[in-house]
Order: C-alpha cells, then sequence, then structure tokens
C-alpha cells in the first residue's frame, strides 16, 4: 500500500486516506496562447515510467494539497513537500539523482 | 496451416496426436516490413490480421515485448457488450461485438464465444434515468438493448439479492447479445491466422527506439536490432507513453492500475454477466466454474502490474451484498492490469504528428471487447492513411478541437 507523509500535518498516511491529483507544476495556459499550448496545458501529460511529480490531497485527514516525488515503475516514495511551490525543491531533485543516476532530470 | 476440425480431431485421435503443427512460428525479425505493429496483444493482432484479410497487407511484423497476449489481453475479466451511449462508440463496438459472433468461424480458432447476456444494474435513481436513456439511445444505433425492471432481473438472475440494505437493485439494462469470450483463444487466433498469412510474430522484442527522418518513421531499435519499415502502428495499451515518448510526441494519456480477481471453482450458478457500477463491482462465472470479479482503477499513475488490498476490499464488499451466496468463497489469484485512460474515457485510434506512424490507445478499462472492430477500423487507418468511418471521430485532434466522445460521464460505465 502506498504511503505517503503529509506534509503539512506530518501524518503518514496511507492512500486510503489520500487523493491523487496528477501530474504536478503544470504550466497553465489560459486566454490568449495558442490552442496547441492550451491542449497541451488540459491534456497532455507526461504519464512517465519512472520518476513522477504528481499532486496529491489529504481528504481524509488535514484538508491539504501536497506534492510528492514517486516511482511510477516501483512505487517508491522519494519525498513530498508543500504545494506553494512551481517547482519540486533542488535538495530533493538531488536525493533522486543519487538513488536514480540515468533519470533525465525534472523539466 | 492445417485447419482445425472434427475429422483433424479424429486424425490425431488415430494418431497419438503426433502431427498437430505449432500454431504460429517463430521467426527472426527481417531487415524490413512494409507495417510494423508493436504490440502483440488482441487489438495489435487484429489489427495485423485484419491488414491482411481486408487490405492484402501481408509483409508485416508483429513485435512483442514479453509473450503473445500476456498484457492486458490475459488480465480482463472478458465481458463483450455494446451498449454505449455516443454514436462512435456504440458503432466501433457493435462492430467489435458482431465480429466476435462470427470470430471462431472466421479465425478457425474456437474463440469460446458465449453471448450470455450482460447486464448492467441500476441502484439509483440516476442510474434509472441514464440507462434508460442510453437504452433508446441504442434503439436509435441499432444495438439492441433493452431496459428491464427488478422482477425480470430476479429472473434471469436468481442469485442475487435486489433488495440490499444500501443499494437496491432497481433495475437493469440489459443486453442479451452481449457475454464473454476466452481472451487468450482471442489472441492465439489471431497469431495463428496471421502467422498464416505470412506475418511474423516476434516476441521477446522491445521497441527501444523509434528511427523517423524528415518527420517521417524509417524503423524501430529493438532489443533484436534495427528493423526498418514504411508504416509503424502502435497498439500497445499501458505503455503508450512511454512509446509515443520515443516517437517524440505527448498523448492525453495517463496509465493507471486496474485489477481484477478469481475466486475458487465453484457449480454454475450465474450464467449471465453482472455489472454493478454504483457500487462498482462486476462478476461473471467461468466455464471453470470460478467467479471472474473486476473491481475499480487506482487514483493514481502506475506501471506495476499489481492489486491494491483496499480496491479488492471494496470490489468484494458490494459485491457480497448483492450477491451474498458468494461470502463463503475464497478468492485464488489476483492482478492487475496497466490501463491507458483518456480525458473522455473513450480510445485514441488516430495519425500521429509523426509521418506514417498510427497510434491506437485509450481504450482504458474496456479494451477486450473492442478488440477486433479495433482491428478492423486500424487497419483501415494504417492501410490508407486515412481513418475511415469507425475510426473518424476516434483521432487526437479531438482534444484540440474539443470534441470530446464522452462515455465517462454520461454512459455510468465503470471507470
Amino acid at each position: 500500500m502506498l504511503i505517503l507523509e503529509c506534509p503539512y500535518c506530518g501524518v503518514k498516511a496511507d492512500e486510503t486516506e489520500l487523493h491523487g491529483g496528477g501530474e504536478a507544476h503544470l504550466k497553465r495556459y489560459g486566454p490568449g496562447s495558442s490552442d496547441a499550448d492550451f491542449e497541451g496545458y488540459l491534456f497532455h501529460r507526461k504519464n512517465p515510467k519512472g520518476v513522477h511529480f504528481e499532486r496529491w490531497r489529504h481528504v481524509n485527514g488535514c484538508g491539504k494539497w501536497f506534492h510528492a516525488a514517486r516511482c511510477t515503475a516501483t512505487l517508491e516514495v522519494f519525498g513530498t513537500y508543500p504545494a506553494q511551490v512551481t517547482a519540486p525543491p533542488k535538495a530533493l531533485i538531488n536525493k533522486i539523482k543519487k538513488k536514480r543516476p540515468d533519470w533525465e532530470g525534472w523539466t | 496451416m492445417r485447419r482445425y476440425s472434427a475429422f483433424a480431431i479424429a486424425r490425431e485421435a488415430a494418431r497419438y496426436h503426433t502431427g498437430w503443427e505449432r500454431a504460429w512460428r517463430s521467426p527472426a525479425p527481417k531487415s524490413d516490413y512494409e507495417v510494423i505493429v508493436i504490440g502483440a496483444g488482441g487489438h495489435g493482432l487484429a489489427t495485423a490480421y485484419y491488414l491482411g484479410k481486408n487490405h492484402g497487407i501481408t509483409n508485416v511484423a508483429i513485435l512483442e515485448k514479453g509473450w503473445l497476449g500476456g498484457g492486458n489481453t490475459g488480465r480482463n475479466t472478458t465481458i463483450i457488450r455494446s451498449n454505449y451511449l455516443q454514436d462512435p462508440s456504440a458503432a466501433i463496438y457493435e462492430k467489435a461485438r458482431s465480429l466476435y459472433e462470427t470470430l471462431s468461424q472466421d479465425l478457425n480458432y474456437n474463440v469460446m464465444f458465449s453471448p450470455r447476456g450482460v447486464l448492467m444494474l441500476a441502484q439509483t435513481q440516476h442510474e434509472i434515468r441514464g440507462y434508460q436513456r442510453t437504452a433508446h439511445a441504442n434503439a436509435i444505433q441499432g444495438v439492441k438493448t433493452e431496459w428491464i425492471g427488478p422482477q425480470k432481473v430476479k429472473e434471469i438472475c436468481p442469485i442475487m439479492n435486489i433488495h440490499g440494505p444500501r443499494y437496491p437493485v432497481l433495475g437493469g439494462l440489459w443486453q442479451a447479445r452481449g457475454g464473454t469470450a476466452r481472451h487468450d483463444a482471442v489472441a492465439w487466433g489471431y497469431a495463428r491466422a496471421c502467422s498464416d498469412m505470412g506475418m511474423d510474430i516476434i516476441q521477446q522484442c522491445e521497441v527501444t527506439g523509434v528511427e523517423q527522418k524528415g518527420g517521417v518513421v524509417t524503423g524501430v531499435q529493438t532489443t533484436k536490432g534495427r528493423i526498418g519499415t514504411k508504416k509503424l502502428a502502435i497498439v500497445v495499451a499501458g505503455h503508450s507513453g512511454v512509446l509515443a515518448d520515443m516517437a517524440g510526441f505527448r498523448l492525453p494519456i495517463e496509465s493507471v492500475a486496474l485489477q481484477a480477481l478469481v475466486s475458487e471453482p465453484i457449480k454454475p450458478c450465474m450464467d449471465i454477466v453482472v455489472m454493478a457500477n454504483t457500487v462498482h463491482g462486476y462478476m461473471s462465472q467461468s466455464d471453470k466454474g470460478e467467479m471472474v470479479i473486476g473491481g475499480g482503477a487506482d487514483g493514481y499513475n502506475n506501471y506495476t502490474q499489481r492489486g491494491s488490498f483496499h480496491h479488492v476490499e471494496e470490489t468484494v464488499r458490494a459485491l457480497v451484498e448483492t450477491f451474498p451466496i458468494i461470502s463463503r468463497l475464497k478468492m485464488l489469484r489476483w492482478w492487475g492490469g496497466i490501463v491507458d485512460m483518456t480525458g473522455d474515457r473513450s480510445p485514441i485510434l488516430s495519425k500521429t504528428p509523426l509521418g506514417n506512424c498510427f497510434i491506437n490507445c485509450g481504450w482504458g478499462t474496456g479494451g477486450f471487447k473492442a478488440i477486433p472492430g479495433s482491428g478492423w477500423g486500424m487497419a483501415e487507418l494504417v492501410a490508407k492513411g486515412e481513418p475511415g468511418p469507425l475510426t473518424a471521430e476516434f483521432g487526437l485532434d479531438r482534444f484540440t478541437q474539443g470534441r470530446f466522445i464522452d462515455e465517462s460521464v454520461a454512459a455510468g460505465v465503470a471507470h
């Protein structure tokens, strides 16, 4: 069972307590953007087999949104971090790179 | 290829079954093909089969990372139905269902199609309205379905408890000509027929890169070396995003795990397929007597072909309420498959940004039932380079244009 630590309340919550919110750090394209950018923002996803940054909500707990870095091929969790950022923290990226030398990095 | 027949069985019985041939060849890859299909699951093999049968293209290789039919084709709950709300869906699923009716004769391979009937239970007022609407839509589309009341439900499925405390059965959408088929046999039958037409099925051959020149595909890199091709069809379900990445484009797809389980075998007690979407579970009985049970999909991106305990608990709990007689059954096997989900829960059969490269994916939680129709439409798309009537609405451009085939909300299907 998938267990993520909520960065706000510190609870190690299993997946029944959480709700997945999909890919994190999407760049928002709105009015005035090209059709292709808007389509990409709405629908296109990296969907990687490997390191994935994603949004989660601690629904049956503190209710807060947060971020997690997780491997979709092994379900290994690299870490969680608060929602108020537009990119993963440097320290977390370095930690993942150390564990996964072949990882292409966060783009 | 020697045909299978009653005479062949008698002949082989007389000589101790020494004369059976291998059902398909396992050749080494040639250097070039006219068409390469990536993925030897049901959809990939059906695509190749109809390329040969309907369009005369037999210089085809089907590449498979693992073993033939070992992905979602061997992991689903084998349900076949076509009671969809939207016209494009009803058309392709009904084409598939009608092809299933004669598939055994067509392939000379018994796929054990069993049109035992599929019943989708209505357990809320919302579902009653939704299914009645679907029944009317199906009548216009020429798909024979029927709205039935709770007494009729009890009649055709006596083991069901229609007076459940939480969700009593209020009626159902009944498709008498839906049913099940033997999933492995579908893959094996198509593989045998493809091999017989001279196509090469290459197993244990993983594609590691897609070659292109001037925006047009020229070949693929594989674990068995480079193979050239004029046209490429990507038909790989859960790993569609990984292959699209190799070909240089992104898809509106997220891959999640969907799981199923079977019980110990018991005597025949249920001769139809029942789907209960409100409580999220569906069940049928296999010819071996096992109760085949399907549940919901995980709510996060996942490439591990495993299940998760809480989903099984939810599914079984819901089914025990509806079918009290299964409460003491032991569950024997439990597995997961990786399904490729699109935003509108409808498949993608489309040209791609890469020239002469086509993709068939996004069948999500319900691909098995569509295999013959999907192959039929995909073969036409690959052969002609342009979508035909079955696939025209399922292009990638629908996401740019906002022209969705919205089955996720409208049909109330299990997702």
